[in-house]
């Protein structure tokens, strides 16, 4: 590969690789973003590479390995190009029925197509329920680019903006589309990237740097990491444009050590750039020069907060300081440091190429643009979702999501990550942006979406989420260290039956205080788990404190399992599962549950035929007496 | 050298530019309370005992006064009923960790009988004043904090505590929980007795 020395190359460049490809060809294109690997993905690309070879298509037929297509709960996922059939959950053994059936005969394999819930069957990708309500301007992509080859990236006008804003416009000019854009921070605090932008250009001290923050931490989140694996260039791309305007010759990506696929992907990204005189000396055969660095990150969830991650990158212990002066200001080593997320970068590209007002007219008063939504929890369609902002909340999770897994009640859904709060249902047709989050109580955040349904304890919930920061925490100051600490021990108490009067007006005000006082953002917004459930949920606590009763059934010190002697059928399949052998019953016998031998796994709840229903749950009141042993079922008619 | 006005609780006070908003207070005979702070080390804004209001252009927040540079022109108000409120809680939190003098003259001050937190055997209150000192006045890197979270402590690194610390010691007296010495002698498990030079 040699080095584009300008526009006019790129351009050619990109020409070179479209003439050299045919858009009618057949492309088999597997996902193997985490996901789609973790379900043997990679195993279907090999069985497709083999069967290929074995039939002699390898002229006929190209394979392409993706990143992230997003609808994780079905894959992994085969899109067969150019008529775009999508296959879900494809196994090495669907491979020699797809090749022979589709790549050879042009016939589609209709088992392994999406079926509604109506039983209609769906051909394209684009017209699945899932894909169809979706604005993909970051995520799209991801589907037609292997994230190894800059080829593809550019054959879809990658870089262009780049080019556009070396010798089109000035740094100012970028900056100031990227401002006039409305684009906002995607990491969590929606902060105008313009503005973060102009004040490192301003703010006096050489050299100024630029970062990438993808140290995504939140439970259940992986938007930035499908990005990184499935497009990487865009978010270089954005970086590159970012220096630009801001005139930095240095940044760094900090990544999750944990993102084994991404850091490689990366890696290569990198070397492909630098290779084209994409990233380096005299980008191309402009003035300007910039290098990146990947720095990966030890596993710190606090490390994703700004001035703990620049602590980081310097070598020492990811820790937040004081931010009274920015670190737009006096960031990384003390210099002008602009940092910005995975997804927010990533937007910058399209910004330059189409220009403000394109990307204005996207999303709502405040937030403008897309957003992706990590969509997890007991929702049917599990992946990863991009919407326009403003989208309700019901949208995302019925329209896209499907709805509530497993025919349950939909509850509440946490968005936001940790620091989010849940939103019970009478919230569902809130407009998603930062506003209208903030002011329900909870927040965007950099976009975990958990649903829950109405089997979710929400005292339990809001103790996962206090467990999980009071171990992620620096533990620094003493408001969220001390904070969570006291609020973990009071949230164990109530789940466990030991929670007093008097229990949650602390917590409240405990909470109130870690919010006011917390030295950064992850104690500022610790207690919002807490606070969020129990302004909806207060009746939850109530019950576990004052009846002892955990109205899901979910805290195990407070619910029993019984079986209700009218209905058991002596079919012994619960006593012969009790891990316990705490169920005792014969042949004929109503089946009695020893409650001092009961670890409460739920096994018996679980095994227990359906037509019966004779294992329930008991919250809050006393588990009746044992029916006499020996007492023979009533067989039903 | 550049001198700027401000107003600390309705008091008009002069101070010198750089100073911080505690440094300035104090001169002009105003009492915040501070746990972490030790003028001979870098603000570090950890216990949050010394947060007070500034408001600017109508816009009120909460600034760490140990941190926090004097302005020209601000409006600080050291003890509103809100931050009563959070030195309260904050002091409540610490008294559960280890009630020793500091922490029950704080308790006092604020009208706290006990701590509605549970508590135990008194423990480091995590201030890192030790930790600090020993890095940045001594320069010498023995204490340092370990773990992360709840379970953040303070540990002596056994290997440079024997030839630095006999010699030093100056942290012992800085610990507000009066747990630093036995954890001191912690690391003297099998080693020369501290304080008697012999190992040096």
């Amino acid at each position: 590969m040699s080095k584009l020395n300008s526009a006019a190359e790129l351009k050619k460049f990109r020409q070179d690789i479209l003439a050299g490809r045919d858009a009618d060809k057949l492309c088999v294109t597997i996902c193997l973003g985490t996901g789609c690997l973790a379900c043997k993905g990679d195993k279907v690309h090999d069985a497709f590479v083999e069967e290929i070879r074995r039939r002699g298509l390898e002229d006929r037929v190209d394979i392409r390995r993706t990143g992230c297509h997003g609808f994780c709960e079905q894959g992994p996922l085969v899109v067969v190009f150019p008529k775009e059939i999508c296959y879900l959950k494809v196994t090495p053994a669907d491979v020699p029925e797809i090749v022979a059936e589709t790549l050879v005969g042009g016939k589609v394999v209709e088992r392994l197509l999406y079926a509604g819930p109506d039983g209609r069957k769906i051909v394209h990708e684009g017209d699945i329920p899932f894909y169809k309500h979706q604005t993909r301007l970051i995520l799209g992509p991801n589907r037609l680019i292997d994230p190894t080859r800059i080829e593809d990236y550019i054959a879809l006008g990658g870089y262009s903006a780049l080019a556009k804003a070396l010798f089109v416009m000035t740094p100012v000019e970028v900056l100031d589309e990227v401002k006039r854009s409305g684009l906002r921070g995607r990491g969590g605090a929606g902060f105008p990237t313009g503005t973060k932008w102009e004040t490192t250009r301003n703010a006096p001290g050489e050299p100024k740097y630029v970062i990438v923050n993808a140290d995504e931490g939140d439970p259940g989140a992986y938007m930035n990491r499908s990005v990184l694996e499935g497009n990487p260039h865009s978010v270089l791309e954005g970086l590159i444009i970012g220096a630009y305007a801001i005139g930095a010759h240095e940044g760094f990506i900090y990544v999750r050590q944990e993102y084994p696929l991404a850091v490689a992907n990366l890696t290569v990204a990198l070397e492909q750039a630098r290779g084209l005189g994409l990233l380096g000396d005299h980008i191309l055969g402009s003035e300007f020069s910039f290098d990146v660095t990947i720095h990966r990150g030890a596993g710190a969830f606090v490390s994703g907060e700004s001035s703990a991650l620049m602590t980081a990158i310097e070598g020492r212990v990811g820790e937040p300081r004081l931010k009274y002066i920015r670190t737009a200001v006096s960031g990384l080593w003390e210099k002008p440091t602009n940092l910005n997320n995975v997804e927010t970068w990533a937007n910058v590209p399209a910004i330059v190429s189409k220009g403000a007002a394109w990307f204005n007219g996207i999303g709502t008063e405040g937030s403008k643009g897309t957003k992706i939504f990590s969509l997890v929890g007991k929702v049917r369609n599990t992946g990863l979702v991009e919407v326009p902002m403003g989208m309700t909340l019901r949208q995302v999770i019925f329209d896209i999501g499907g709805g509530v897994s497993g025919g349950k009640e939909f509850k509440a859904v946490q968005t936001g990550g940790p620091s989010g709060g849940c939103l019970p249902a009478g919230h569902l047709d809130l407009p998603v942006d930062f506003e209208e989050l903030d002011k329900a109580g909870s927040m965007m955040g950099s976009g975990g979406m958990i649903v829950m349904d109405e089997d979710t304890c929400m005292v339990d919930t809001a103790r996962y989420f206090v467990r999980f920061l009071s171990e992620e925490s620096c533990g620094k100051c003493v408001p969220c260290r001390e904070g969570l600490k006291q609020m973990l021990g009071l949230l164990d108490n109530i789940c466990a039956g030991r929670g007093r009067d008097g229990d949650i007006e602390l917590l409240e005000e405990l909470g109130e205080v870690m919010t006011e006082a917390s030295l950064c953002a992850l104690g500022a917004t610790a207690a919002n788990p807490l606070l969020s459930t129990l302004k909806y949920f207060r009746g939850e606590y109530e019950a576990h404190i004052k009846e002892k009763r955990c109205p899901a059934g979910v805290c195990k010190d407070l619910i029993r399992y019984y079986i209700v002697p009218d209905k058991c059928q002596a079919c012994q399949i619960c006593a012969r599962s009790c891990p316990a052998g705490a169920i005792a019953g014969d042949k004929g016998l109503v089946h009695v549950i020893d409650q001092a031998k009961c670890t409460k796994c739920g096994v018996c709840l679980e095994v227990c035929p359906s037509r019966f229903g004779a294992v329930t749950k008991i919250s809050g009141r006393p588990v009746p007496a044992p029916v006499a042993a020996g007492t023979k079922v009533q067989k039903r008619k | 050298m550049e001198t700027i006005t401000l107003e600390i609780d309705g008091k008009k006070v002069e101070t010198a530019k750089g100073t911080t908003l505690l440094q300035a207070a104090r001169k002009a005979g105003i009492d915040i309370p501070t746990l972490c702070h030790d003028d001979r080390l870098a603000p570090y804004g950890a216990c949050r005992l010394c947060l007070v209001e500034i408001s600017r252009n109508g816009r009120k927040r909460l600034v760490a006064s140990c941190a926090y540079q004097a302005e020209e022109g601000l409006v600080v108000r050291t003890e509103t009923e809100k931050i009563v409120r959070i030195r309260r809680m904050i002091v409540e939190l610490l008294l559960a960790v280890s009630a020793t003098g500091p922490l029950q003259a704080l308790g006092q001050k604020y009208g706290l009988k006990e701590s509605r937190f549970k508590g135990g055997q008194p423990k480091c209150l995590l201030c890192g004043l030790c930790v600090r000192y020993c890095a940045e006045v001594k320069k010498n890197n023995v204490t340092c904090f370990v773990g992360r979270g709840i379970e953040r402590d303070v540990v002596f690194l056994s290997d440079l505590s024997h030839t630095l610390c006999p010699v030093c010691r100056e942290c012992l007296p800085l610990c507000p929980s009066g747990t630093l010495y036995s954890l001191y002698l912690k690391g003297y498990n099998g080693a020369p007795e501290p304080g008697s030079n012999k190992g040096v």
